[in-house]
C-alpha cells in the first residue's frame, strides 16, 4: 500500500473512533446523568485538557520553526509550557472557586459591569479567531499535500472540513473522545521521532537521542563518522551553509525573552484552556489538573526539539549536494502543493542550500518538515500516514472548538443576552451558524495570506490574550481595588497596542523587518509589552476612579480560601454576586 | 478560620507563589535564555548546558513546580482544617 493509501485508512479509522466513543459516552451519560457522579478522575481531565492544549501549532509548525531558529525556538517550547505554572499558582484555583462558566461572564461579575463583560466577550472572540486561522493554514497544508493539490485549494477544502466538523461537533468536551484524540496525536508524534533517533543514534528516547552518538547508519544519512555527536554534527552542517551554530541563539536575547513572556501570559489568559478549570470537581483539582495537563503536554514538546534536530539534519543531509534531477522523492512530492520550491539555478547540475539567499536554491516552508520528517528518513508508509491522522486530529479539534466560541459568543452571549433580549431561539440557532460560516470563510482568507507560519500566527493570538485577558483576571483576584473602568480601559488599551502592531508589521507593511521594530521586539514577542501597556492604564485608571461596591470587594476576598472557609461574622460574603 | 487565621492562610500562600514563581523565572528566563550561552561551556547527556536548559530541563522544572505547589497547597489545607473532601 502506498502512502496515500494508508493515510486516508488510518484518518478514517481515527476519525470513525472519535465519533464511536463520543455516541457511545452520549448515550450512557444520558443513562447515568442523574445516578452517577460526574467528576472526571484529574489525570484523565489534565490528558484532555492537553488535547485542547496542542492544536496544528503544536504539532506540526513548532518543531519545524526551531528547525530554522535553533535554540532560539526554545522560547516556544518554554512559551507553551511555562504559563501552566502560572495558570496553576495564580489563575485556576480562583476561577474555580469563582465557579462560573466562561472568562467574560467572569469579568462582567467581578467588574460589575455589562460594558466589561461585552469588551472581554469581543476580545474572546477576536483571540479565537486569530487562532483558527493558525489552525485553518495548519489543516490546508496537510490536504494540500495528502490532496495532490496547491496550499490554496487546500485551504479552501480546509475550511469546509471545519466548518462540518464544528457543526457535527458532537465531541467537543467529551472527556472520553480527547483521551481517544491525545493517544492518536501522540502516537503520531512520538513514532515517527523514535524510528528516526533509532536511526540516527540507536536511542529509542527521542530527548537522550537528541544529544547521543551517530550510529553507523545515521553517519552514512549525514555524511558524518559513527560516534560523531548528533548535536556537533548538525552545528557543523549548519555552519558548512553559512548559517549559525543550531546550538546556538543569535536573536536578540530581549525579543527572545519577549516572546516567551507573551507566550507563558497568553497561555494563562486563553479563554478556552482556563474554563476548563471551572469544571473540575474541587478548587484543588484545579491545581492538580493543571499538573497532569502540563505532563502530557510536555511528553509532546520534550519530544520537539529532538524532532527539530532530526528534521534539520536530515533535511539538509539528503538535498545539500544531490543531483538537481534526481531530487529526493519527499521534495518532489512537496512541491506540487507550493510550499516547496527548488531549482539549478547556478547551473551545476546539484541543489545547494545557503544561508545566502543569493545562492540557495532550495526553499522549504517550515511548516511541512513535521509532516515531511517520516517521509524524508524513508520510514514506512504507515508512519507517514498516522502523522497525518495526528496532525488532522490536534488541528480540527481545535478548530472546531473555537468556531463554537466563536458562534456562541457571537449568538448567545452578544445578541441574546446582550443587545436583543428578545431573540427566539430559533434565530438564535441561525444567528450562531450564520457567525460560524462567516468565521470560517474569512478565516481561510486570512490564511492565504498568514501573518506567518503556523506556530507564529498562534502566537499572534497568544500576544493578543496577553494584553487582555491576563491582566483584568489577575487584577480582579489579587486587587481588590481594580475597577470597572480599569478594566474596560486596560483591556482595550492592551488588544488595540499588540492588535495594532501585529496587523502593521505582518499583514500591511511584511517587508518593515526587524531594523523598524520597538527595541528589536518581533511581532510575536509584542504581547509582552502589550501586557504591560494594560496593566499600566489598568492601575492608572483604577486608581483615578471610584473604588468598587463593598459586595464586589467581598467577593474577591472570598476567592482567597477554599469553600469550607468562608468569612465568618463579617456580614457580606459576596454570596450574592456569586451566585 | 477567624480573620488573623485567613490572613496567615495567604500570606502564607503568597509566599510560596514568590518562591515558586522566582525558581520558575529563574531556569526559564535566567538559565535557558541569559545566561544560556555562558552555561553552554558545561555539558550534560551530551547537551550543552544552556541548550539542555531551553529544550528540556526548563520543561521538566515547570512540570515539577506545579506538582510541589499541589503538595505544599493541600498540606496548608489540612494545617488550616479546610481540605476539600
Amino acid at each position: 500500500m502506498g502512502v496515500i493509501a494508508w493515510t486516508w485508512l488510518i484518518v478514517v479509522a481515527s476519525f470513525v473512533l472519535y465519533f464511536g466513543i463520543a455516541l457511545y459516552t452520549r448515550a450512557r451519560s444520558a443513562v447515568d446523568y442523574y445516578v452517577a457522579d460526574r467528576s472526571v478522575n484529574p489525570v484523565l481531565n489534565g490528558m484532555a485538557t492537553g488535547t485542547d492544549w496542542m492544536s496544528a501549532a503544536s504539532f506540526m509548525s513548532m518543531a519545524g520553526l526551531m528547525a530554522v531558529m535553533g535554540r532560539d525556538g526554545s522560547a516556544y517550547l518554554m512559551g507553551w509550557t511555562g504559563g501552566y505554572v502560572l495558570l496553576a499558582v495564580l489563575l485556576a484555583p480562583y476561577l474555580r472557586k469563582y465557579g462560573k462558566y466562561t472568562v467574560p461572564q467572569f469579568v462582567g461579575d467581578r467588574y460589575y459591569s455589562t460594558a466589561a463583560r461585552v469588551v472581554a466577550l469581543l476580545c474572546a472572540i477576536a483571540i479565537s479567531f486569530v487562532y483558527v486561522v493558525g489552525q485553518m493554514r495548519g489543516v490546508g497544508i496537510v490536504l494540500a499535500r495528502f490532496l495532490g493539490t496547491g496550499i490554496a485549494n487546500g485551504v479552501l477544502v480546509a475550511a469546509v472540513v471545519v466548518f462540518l466538523y464544528g457543526v457535527l461537533g458532537g465531541m467537543k468536551g467529551i472527556t472520553y473522545t480527547q483521551v481517544a484524540q491525545y493517544v492518536v496525536l501522540i502516537a503520531g508524534y512520538l513514532v515517527p521521532a523514535i524510528f528516526v533517533s533509532l536511526l540516527l543514534t540507536g536511542s529509542p528516547v527521542p530527548p537522550l537521542g537528541m544529544g547521543g552518538t551517530l550510529t553507523p547508519e545515521g553517519a552514512a544519512l549525514l555524511g558524518a563518522k559513527p560516534g560523531q555527536e548528533l548535536l556537533e554534527v548538525l552545528n557543523r552542517i549548519s555552519v558548512d551553509l553559512g548559517f549559525p551554530a543550531f546550538t546556538s541563539g543569535w536573536k536578540p536575547r530581549l525579543d527572545v525573552v519577549a516572546i516567551t513572556v507573551a507566550l507563558m501570559v497568553g497561555t494563562a489568559g486563553l479563554p478556552h484552556i482556563i474554563i476548563r478549570f471551572f469544571t473540575v470537581p474541587k478548587i484543588r483539582d484545579a491545581r492538580s489538573s493543571a499538573g497532569w495537563a502540563l505532563v502530557f503536554i510536555a511528553v509532546l514538546y520534550t519530544t520537539a526539539p529532538a524532532v527539530a534536530v532530526f528534521a534539520r539534519a536530515t533535511s539538509v543531509a539528503t538535498v545539500h549536494g544531490r543531483p538537481a534531477a534526481e531530487p529526493p522523492g519527499w521534495l518532489a512530492a512537496w512541491r506540487g502543493t507550493g510550499l516547496v520550491s527548488y531549482q539549478d539555478r547556478d547551473g551545476d547540475g546539484r541543489l545547494s542550500m545557503s544561508a545566502d539567499p543569493a545562492r540557495n536554491e532550495v526553499v522549504v516552508d517550515p511548516d511541512v518538515l513535521v509532516l515531511a520528517n517520516p517521509e524524508i528518513a524513508r520510514l514506512p508508509a504507515w508512519v507517514v500516514a498516522l502523522v497525518v491522522a495526528g496532525a488532522l486530529g490536534a488541528a480540527l479539534s481545535t478548530a472546531a472548538g473555537l468556531l463554537l466560541v466563536i458562534a456562541a459568543g457571537v449568538s448567545h452571549d452578544l445578541l441574546k443576552s446582550v443587545l436583543y433580549p428578545r431573540m427566539t431561539d430559533r434565530a438564535e440557532l441561525w444567528a450562531a451558524r450564520l457567525a460560524a460560516v462567516s468565521a470560517s470563510a474569512l478565516a481561510a482568507w486570512f490564511a492565504l495570506r498568514p501573518s506567518g507560519r503556523v506556530a507564529e500566527v498562534v502566537a499572534h493570538a497568544f500576544g493578543l490574550a496577553a494584553s487582555s485577558f491576563f491582566p483584568v483576571i489577575l487584577a480582579g483576584i489579587f486587587w481588590k481595588r481594580a475597577t470597572k473602568e480599569g478594566a474596560i480601559a486596560g483591556m482595550t488599551a492592551g488588544m488595540l497596542f499588540t492588535g495594532g502592531y501585529i496587523g502593521w508589521f505582518r499583514v500591511l507593511h511584511p517587508e518593515h523587518g526587524p531594523a523598524h521594530w520597538l527595541l528589536g521586539i518581533s511581532p510575536e514577542g509584542i504581547g509582552a509589552v502589550g501586557m504591560l501597556v494594560a496593566f499600566s492604564v489598568l492601575v492608572a485608571v483604577s486608581l483615578v476612579t471610584v473604588a468598587p461596591p463593598r459586595d464586589v470587594q467581598d467577593l474577591v476576598a472570598s476567592l482567597r480560601y477554599p469553600r469550607e472557609a468562608q468569612p465568618t461574622g463579617t456580614g457580606g460574603t459576596g454570596r450574592r454576586v456569586f451566585r | 478560620m477567624t480573620p488573623d487565621q485567613q490572613a496567615a492562610y495567604w500570606k502564607q500562600n503568597l509566599a510560596y507563589i514568590a518562591v515558586l514563581l522566582s525558581i520558575w523565572a529563574a531556569v526559564s528566563y535566567g538559565a535557558a535564555i541569559l545566561l544560556a550561552d555562558a552555561l553552554d561551556r558545561y555539558r550534560l547527556f551530551g547537551f550543552p548546558l544552556g541548550f539542555w536548559f531551553a529544550t528540556q530541563g526548563s520543561i521538566l522544572t515547570f512540570v515539577a513546580l506545579v506538582f510541589v505547589y499541589v503538595k505544599l497547597m493541600n498540606d496548608l489545607d489540612r494545617k488550616y482544617g479546610v481540605y476539600e473532601r
